[in-house]
């Protein structure tokens, strides 16, 4: 046998085990504490299945009669607002997106403050961007529209950010080296190696967008939201159900065509 | 060195009975065709044949890593196709296999990876937490040792080349204690120089733990180099069995066919 | 003299060109249904500069109700992760294909599918009708976003995993949960750590918008702020909203950093 104490295994060094624990005990307190803090009223756990068989009950049969007068408008507007507001999106994000990439802009003020403007873009729900705009343009798809737009800036500039600093920057330097100006560089350089990150990101807020677009109405801005926000307030719960139903299939539809489309061309 | 104590006492006359084995993946098609075959408890057999004639099935039917349709496997005194569960486990425990890629968990150390062939013996609580016990541990320093890759002991398994994986591999069947190690074309992903050096490695720690090693493979002068006994098949049919030297050009043709690869 | 034909030096891409054109024609008509008039974009801009004056210099008016919100909305989204997390785990377990029999992954691909279907909003309405207003209502509804987007990516991850690796460790005869922990799981660590900061993150960001419909946290505190007029507050509340996040993002590149760390490991 070894003369040798016998040696020891760990899987982490003591440092990674230190950081490793700090983290768990973080999250444990953290989660403790919270669960102790949430206000939980017991009897509104115990009644919860029973209002939710109320409410499955309420919602059955699903009014299919409701459709035509008051559902269709409003869905095809939700949709205008998506598409819309993502088109909005894209010009808007295409300037911003490119001071943030480093290699595109050099200057780290302009950089930061970009990615500012993203970040900022995107930590506020488009659900809180169109209650921002309601205020300002009054209730109804304009304010929706916005909201869905600078919300999506944050989204398809960030990435779009990221598909540029990822790009050849061998081309890049060929082309400045034939003396070509900073406009021809993006377009010639940089705009045929993102083009198919940038449609990719563009289908993907757009599908997003859908979704988001059909609860905007719940404050006022337009879409099927509203006529979901009529029904609930009148507890008319099977035209609830029927609503619902529809932002389901619309959803569906347009992951559909979503799908197909990145088949096709991406 | 520390001196590893031999795996399996007392054997049973033969390590390994194959009766009557048979496997078909689709109806109709046999793929093994009644194969009746004894392995004794030491030695390095090298089962040789065509691509496609069922040796690797053949391995793979031992462990149960592919379900045979009929025959019967009598291993450590029982027939291991009808076994499910914890029997299985068990069974499996005392057979350590090598594969042709080498197949360690690539995003795990190699010493993770050796002590992975002591999972059939350890709680997957204990496992979870990494608490192996200290015999385990000096086992696989040990080992490592054996198999010149000491320095590796926390590198992840994928920054190791091909040779080094395959060691590692040998390693992790060998901390097995495995009565029996099975080898499924363990050189056909390696140069041939490193190739020797994996057959060395299995047939000395064959030797010095007393398994019987069965490898499967398809480079007959490396069979004819290491192995104590060839088994040559063909149509899903053992067509020879007996010493390498027995390998003449006749038999070569039974087995694979053909003429124009003969030197 | 020479009356070829000029020839081009790039040719043009007549699919592309028809795309653009329609591109502009369904903005044109769009803009045309959604009822934008100039007059109203340009009332629009001049509320939006009298708006803009109201929220600044942002106030904050009621600092017990924002730091009460906040902290609600912190809890809501750690507990929605934690438990989102918790349940998503087995689920996207069961849902891999490549792992399970039949009858385990239809009913969970369902039930992630299910949980992907609806914004957090709608089953936040949901829940506050099922177990009332209040911060459980929201952990519930986050909770069902977290299984959608963690289910679905856990069992991505483990369809694409190396199925040989496993056979490895099948064949030395450890048990099930064996097989999970060392063939399974080492594969899919990165992947899921990823995912589930994602998750943490973007659940700290819907926690902030719940509260619009009853189910707790900091956009109750919002939207009555709101209602009242009150925009020196709300510009408060929403500049609070950003600190938060990027705080949640600072938090979530630390653990990533800790938990995916490559290359050696050495010895003590």
């Amino acid at each position: 046998m070894s003369s040798a104490a016998p040696r020891t295994w760990r899987r982490f060094t003591p440092r990674q085990r230190l950081s490793r624990f700090a983290i768990y005990l973080t999250l444990a307190t953290a989660i403790v504490f919270s669960a102790r803090t949430v206000e939980v009223i017991p009897e509104f756990l115990y009644d919860a299945p029973e209002q939710m068989q109320d409410l499955l009950r309420r919602m059955w049969p699903i009014a299919w009669s409701h459709y035509p007068g008051g559902v269709h408008e409003a869905l095809v507007e939700t949709l205008h607002i998506a598409t819309l507001g993502t088109l909005m999106a894209l010009v808007m994000a295409l300037p911003v997106g490119l001071m943030a990439a480093n290699n595109v802009v050099g200057n780290r003020a302009v950089n930061y403050l970009a990615k500012l403007i993203l970040v900022s873009s995107r930590s506020v729900n488009s659900l809180v961007w169109a209650l921002l705009f309601v205020a300002v343009f009054g209730p109804g798809a304009l304010a929706g529209t916005l909201a869905i737009a600078f919300r999506s800036v944050g989204f398809v500039g960030k990435l779009f950010g990221e598909a540029l600093e990822e790009a050849n920057r061998g081309t890049i330097e060929a082309l400045e080296a034939t003396g070509a100006p900073w406009v021809s560089r993006l377009a010639w350089g940089y705009w045929p190696q993102v083009k198919p990150a940038f449609w990719s990101i563009a289908l993907f807020r757009w599908d997003i967008n859908v979704r988001e677009s059909a609860v905007l109405g719940l404050v006022g801005a337009g879409g099927i939201g509203m006529a979901l926000d009529t029904a609930l307030n009148l507890f008319q719960w099977d035209r609830v159900a029927m609503v619902l139903f529809s932002i389901f299939s619309v959803v569906v539809i347009a992951e559909v065509v979503v799908t197909q489309i990145r088949k096709r061309i991406l | 060195m520390a001196a590893l104590p031999a795996s399996g006492a007392a054997a049973p006359a033969a390590a390994l009975s194959v009766r009557g084995l048979v496997k078909e993946y689709v109806r109709g098609k046999r793929v093994l065709d009644g194969i009746t075959i004894d392995f004794a408890p030491s030695g390095l057999t090298a089962v040789i044949g065509p691509s496609g004639t069922g040796k690797s099935t053949l391995l793979r039917c031992v462990n149960r890593l592919v379900e045979p349709t009929e025959g019967a496997i009598v291993f450590g005194g029982r027939d291991v196709v009808p076994l499910a569960g914890k029997s299985l486990r068990e069974a499996r425990r005392e057979i350590g296999m090598v594969f042709q890629e080498y197949n360690l968990v690539e995003r795990l150390t190699v010493m993770e990876n050796l002590l992975a062939g002591r999972l059939g013996y350890t709680a997957a609580f204990k496992a979870w937490l990494r608490r192996f016990t200290q015999e385990d541990i000096d086992r696989a320093y040990a080992l490592l040792d054996q198999v010149g890759l000491a320095a590796f002991a926390n590198q992840r398994a994928d920054a190791l080349s091909g040779g080094q994986r395959q060691r590692v591999g040998i390693a992790r069947a060998v901390m097995q204690r495995p009565r029996l190690l099975l080898a499924d074309e363990p050189t056909s992903s390696l140069d041939p120089k490193t190739s020797v050096e994996i057959m060395g490695l299995m047939r000395d720690l064959g030797r010095e733990h007393g398994i019987p090693v069965i490898v499967n493979m398809h480079d007959v002068e490396l069979a004819k180099r290491f192995a104590d006994r060839i088994v040559g098949m063909s149509g899903g049919k053992i067509v020879y069995d007996g010493e390498p030297a027995g390998l003449d050009d006749g038999v070569l043709k039974t087995i694979y066919g053909g003429e124009s690869w003969l030197a | 003299m020479n009356t070829a034909t000029r020839r081009l030096a790039v040719q043009p891409n007549w699919w592309a060109r028809a795309g653009w054109i329609l591109l502009a024609a369904y903005v044109v008509y769009a803009l045309g249904r959604l009822d934008f008039s100039w007059e109203r974009f340009v009332t629009g801009l001049d509320n939006g500069a009298r708006f803009i004056g109201r929220m600044i210099p942002p106030v904050i008016a009621q600092p017990d109700s924002l730091g009460k919100g906040l902290l609600e909305s912190m809890e809501i989204a750690l507990l929605a992760s934690f438990l989102g997390i918790v349940i998503s785990l087995p689920v996207g377990l069961l849902a891999a294909r490549n792992l399970m029999p039949v009858w385990a992954t239809w009913p969970a691909r369902a039930v992630i599918a299910l949980a992907r279907s609806f914004h957090p909003v709608i089953v936040a309405i949901i829940f506050v009708k099922a177990v009332g207003f209040g911060a459980l209502a929201g952990i519930g509804a986050l909770v069902v976003a977290s299984i959608g987007f963690i289910g679905k990516l856990f069992a991505e991850a483990i369809e694409e995993i190396s199925l040989k690796q496993v056979e490895a460790v099948r064949a030395t005869g450890a048990s099930f949960m064996n097989v999970i922990l060392f063939g399974v799981l080492p594969q899919v660590f990165g992947r899921f750590i990823g995912f589930a900061t994602y998750q943490l993150d973007s659940n700290l960001r819907n926690s902030t918008m719940v509260g619009i419909v009853g189910a707790g946290g900091i956009g109750g505190t919002l939207f009555s702020a709101f209602q009242r007029f009150d925009y020196d507050f709300v510009a408060a509340i929403l500049l609070s909203i950003i600190a938060m996040i990027m705080v949640g993002e600072v938090l979530a590149t630390w653990v990533r950093g800790v938990f995916l760390e490559k290359g050696k490991v050495s010895d003590e």
